[in-house]
């Protein structure tokens, strides 16, 4: 038997049948065709799936779908405005802190709830809060220098 | 050409063209795509090590209402043994086949025995139950040692030891043996007044790419069939399945994705041949995507290594002779790296006695993949190890002691060329001026330095520059973009047009528009598919010159090409790139170059890293505190891609040497297999990692590119296990240098 889900992503009302075992994640991607938001492990160790739920960071793997309704839920789809970068998209932009790609949205989902949640972050502490997330490619050091420009920018313009 | 060469373009820090789509979500992996009418692939897996199958029946299964196809070792066509060039490696087809779906036997824990197509992933999840196997259990094979044991179990009974002077005459373990030498060691070693001579070891560890295989296939009849992969070399998925199930190339399609990370991982098909068998059962697309824990028990780990190494020197710090005998796992199935680990061990040094023997060994692991300089991190691991003891036995400082013996142009390799100009004695200088070796070594902590050499390899690529009317144009390549490629494409293209980079954009472009381009990998993509580039943006710049000189009604020899201009030398004309496109409906049609290429030249890269830990002398825990790799770019297209190779490859080797390795239960059971258990560095882990880029061009590039993408990991084992040794002061064998690990060596008083 499947479930009626009703949400909100990124400010948009949307509704899907899925069956009650589906995790967040896979009703975005595969009912909802978000794919941008990736799976790196399914279990809740790689951060790739980072989403935004209610205000709370979360992992979609470790979500149900079920539990998204009546949620609000925001996912890197939703970070962009149009053709607008987000600042911390430009910065990961600008100091080239993606080789592959398929961290940074996760990376970039989690880069903003840390900024919302303190906007003056040090580099020690950008460091921990970004720790659920894993990159391979870069080592970190570049994804690193990006959030605390990012951060800067953003409190400049506050 | 000259070091003093101005470049416009080259050595700029551009925006990737493919970022946008990248930090949106815009961009499409792997597991990204879909098909109308697809299903969905799940493999079963072997529960044992080492087990004969007794009985395969997939009747139960096939005639449950939600399954449409079932795939079993039977499905290929019959293939022998017959090797082939596939990524970085030799591929045999028949191993191949057995690896994708086992036949007879499974040689480990997670080997794949047979595939169901359901209308649903879960589905076809639940189905995998209704398979019915029966084993005969045989005792795992899980160590270099237990696999040359006098009587161990045979994991291939027909496998005979290749390359020994006398042809054996049993079958073992051994797949091959190799040997290379130069000079001679034992009246080298009689020379020397201190030798070191050590036993090394690294584990089984994984490339560790986040993003899972993942694959789309629909098998088609009557036009090529589709291959949607994840993969570093779209070609070669092409040629692997159609070796493996008897298709004509032209019947194949493979379309790359974008690409969550392979560092030699993505080299080889798992999934692709066998989706292509469920597709052309059940007559519908088939997706299939590994699950983390199908990563790490089944795709491709680096190979297990134990090397002996000894090194002898004068007093004055001369060394006089190495000798190493390297052992290296290689999985199921032959062929580890053991090959390029001979190469590479000791070529950092100018010797004039060198002898290196290796074996290539199977153990019930997974088959091992390329990972990053395949064979070399282990390799030089242990001789790296070695020359800080030797030096710290001479009292020379250990960049002095590898300034003294160090290669350089001219020096006679042991695997064959002399090599060119070479940047390792810069390398050496540069960590010594370096702000982090001129620092003091940091209360409690450690220090230790390593060097490393990778070959590099060129290769076969094709690159089509097309031109639009308006000016802008397609940079279409077949190189998949690990790491942001595409941005020094178009780097390339746009210094010799004389034009702004972002007028062209590159496209990885599927298996039916290119001619064949070797795989991503080796290094090779900016060198040799940046040669490709380079050549088709010449040929564009000629028919510029051409279409002008038409015009103008002179010759291609009285017209010059400048920054985007063609000049009239016979008169003060001009056009623009831009106008000449325009125009080309009336000179002869559109412009499009082509550069077709087999790269040769390719410039080996040295790095030398440095590295400081802090141990916690109670519980063994090892921190980086600061970290500085240094290497030779041989001209740096894009600086900051060029850092994050250092600075990724550095991390990847910190992980391998402080905390990555497989571990096996006593069944052969792999017990970590996620990224939990299987720690990979987190951010927090780190420090910055600092980049110093050494810049001696490779005369063989027309811009100097070195490929820097694997050297990298090469120098971090020995670096990071030398700085440890260094904290604890006790030798460091063996890697990983985990918590456990540590402890034990500084409990037992050396
Ligand atoms: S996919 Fe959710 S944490 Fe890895
Ligand atoms: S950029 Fe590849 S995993 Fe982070």
């Amino acid at each position: 038997m499947k479930t009626h889900v009703q949400t909100e992503i990124n400010g948009e009302a949307v509704e899907c049948l899925i069956d009650p075992s589906t995790t967040l994640l896979n009703m975005l991607r595969n009912d909802l065709l978000l794919t941008g938001t990736k799976e790196g492990c399914g279990s809740g160790d790689c951060g790739a799936c980072s989403v935004v739920m209610d205000g709370e960071l979360v992992c979609a793997c470790l979500v149900l779908g079920v539990e998204a309704s009546g949620a609000k839920i925001e996912t890197i789809e939703g970070v962009a405005d149009k053709d607008q970068l987000h600042v911390i998209q430009e910065k990961f932009l600008e100091h080239a802190a993606l080789q592959c790609g398929i961290c940074t949205p996760g990376l970039i989902v989690s880069t903003k709830a840390l900024l919302a949640q303190n906007p003056n972050p040090t580099e020690e502490e950008a460091r921990y809060f970004l720790a659920g997330n894993l990159c391979r490619c870069t080592g970190y050091d570049k994804i690193i220098k990006a959030v605390m420009d990012a951060a800067s920018v953003l409190k400049e313009a506050s | 050409m000259s070091e003093a060469r101005q470049f416009q373009h080259i050595g700029q820090r551009t925006i990737r063209p493919d970022g946008f789509d990248k930090v949106t979500g815009r961009a499409n992996y792997g597991a990204d795509f879909r098909l109308p009418g697809m299903i969905w692939g799940k493999i079963l897996r072997s529960p044992h090590a080492h087990a004969k199958i007794k009985k395969l029946d997939v009747s139960k299964a096939e005639a449950h209402p939600d399954v449409l196809a079932v795939a079993t070792h039977q499905d290929f066509p019959s293939v022998n043994s017959e090797a082939f060039a596939a990524g970085e490696a030799m591929m045999d087809v028949l191993d191949l086949a057995r690896n994708v779906l086992a036949d007879k036997k499974v040689l480990y824990h997670g080997h794949a025995i047979a595939a169901i197509a359901a209308t649903s992933e879960a589905a076809a999840a639940m189905a995998l139950n209704l398979i019915e196997v029966e084993y005969e259990v045989l005792p795992p094979v899980m160590t270099i040692d237990a696999a040359l044991a006098e009587d161990a179990p045979l994991l291939h009974e027909d496998m005979m030891t290749q390359g020994l002077t006398e042809p054996a005459t049993t079958p073992s373990n051994v797949a091959s043996r190799m040997e290379l030498k130069k000079g001679d060691v034992a009246s080298g070693f009689a020379e020397a007044d201190v030798i070191v001579e050590r036993t090394y070891e690294t584990p089984t560890v994984h490339q560790g790419y986040i993003e899972p295989h993942a694959t789309v296939v629909r098998y088609d009849d009557k036009a090529p069939s589709l291959v949607w992969a994840s993969t570093q070399g779209h070609f070669d998925v092409r040629a692997s399945v159609s070796k493996l199930l008897k298709m004509k190339l032209g019947q194949v399609k493979v379309i790359a994705s974008e690409i969550g990370g392979g560092f030699g991982g993505k080299t080889t098909v798992y999934l692709e041949p066998v989706a292509m068998i469920l597709s052309k059962k059940s007559g519908r697309p088939v997706k299939m995507i590994m699950s983390r824990e199908e990563v790490f028990r089944a795709s491709g780990p680096a190979s297990a290594s134990r090397s002996h190494v000894k090194i002898g020197a004068k007093q004055s710090g001369e060394i006089v002779a190495m000798e190493a005998t390297l052992h290296f796992e290689a999985g199921a199935f032959k062929g580890s790296p053991m090959g390029p680990g001979c190469m590479t061990i000791f070529t950092p040094y100018d010797v004039p006695n060198l002898f290196v023997e290796g074996y290539d060994v199977v153990v019930n692991k997974a088959k091992v993949a390329a990972y990053r300089a395949p064979g070399a991190p282990q390799a030089e691991f242990a001789a790296e190890m070695a020359m800080n003891e030797l030096a710290a036995k001479l009292n020379i400082d250990p960049i002095d002691f590898r300034l003294l013996n160090a290669a350089k142009e001219g020096t006679q390799t042991i695997y064959g060329p002399k090599l060119k100009e070479v940047g390792l004695v810069e390398c050496l200088e540069a960590a010594r001026r370096s702000p982090h070796y001129q620092s003091p070594v940091g209360e409690g902590c450690g220090r230790g330095l390593a060097a490393g050499f990778w070959f590099n390899i060129g290769g076969q690529s094709s690159v089509t520059l097309n031109l639009n009317p308006d000016g802008t144009g397609t940079i279409i390549e077949g190189s998949p973009d690990i790491g942001g490629s595409r941005a020094s494409m178009q780097m390339m293209a746009a210094e010799v047009l004389g034009i702004e980079p972002n007028r062209l954009n590159p496209i990885v472009a599927d298996t039916e528009t290119l001619p064949y381009n070797q795989t991503t990998g080796g290094s090779r993509t900016t060198f040799a598919t940046g040669m490709a580039v380079i050549e088709a943006a010449e040929d564009v710049v000629e028919q510029l010159k051409q279409r002008a000189a038409s015009l103008w009604n002179v010759t291609a020899e009285q017209v010059d090409y400048k920054n985007g201009v063609v000049l009239n030398l016979a008169g003060d004309d001009q056009m623009t790139l831009a106008q000449i496109c325009a125009s080309a409906e009336k000179t002869g049609g559109q412009i499009s170059g082509r550069g077709n290429v087999n790269a040769r030249g390719a410039g080996p890269s040295f790095a030398v890293h440095l590295c400081d830990v802090k141990v916690d002398q109670e519980t063994g825990k090892t921190d980086v505190v600061r970290y500085t790799a240094i290497q030779d770019a041989g001209k740096a297209i894009h600086p900051s891609y060029v850092e994050g190779q250092f600075q990724g490859g550095a991390v990847q080797g910190i992980g391998w040497a402080l905390n990555e390795e497989y571990v096996y239960n006593s069944d052969g059971i792999m017990e970590n297999a996620g990224f939990l258990d299987y720690r990979i560095p987190l951010a927090s882990d780190l420090p910055e990692i600092e980049t110093i880029i050494v810049e001696v061009p490779n005369t063989f590039h027309p811009f100097g590119v070195r490929g820097v993408g694997e050297t990298g990991i090469v120098p971090p084992l020995g670096a990071v296990a030398s700085a440890v040794s260094d904290a604890i002061d006790r030798p460091v064998t063996k890697i990983p240098c985990s918590p456990p690990h540590v402890l034990s060596m500084i409990l037992n008083q050396g």
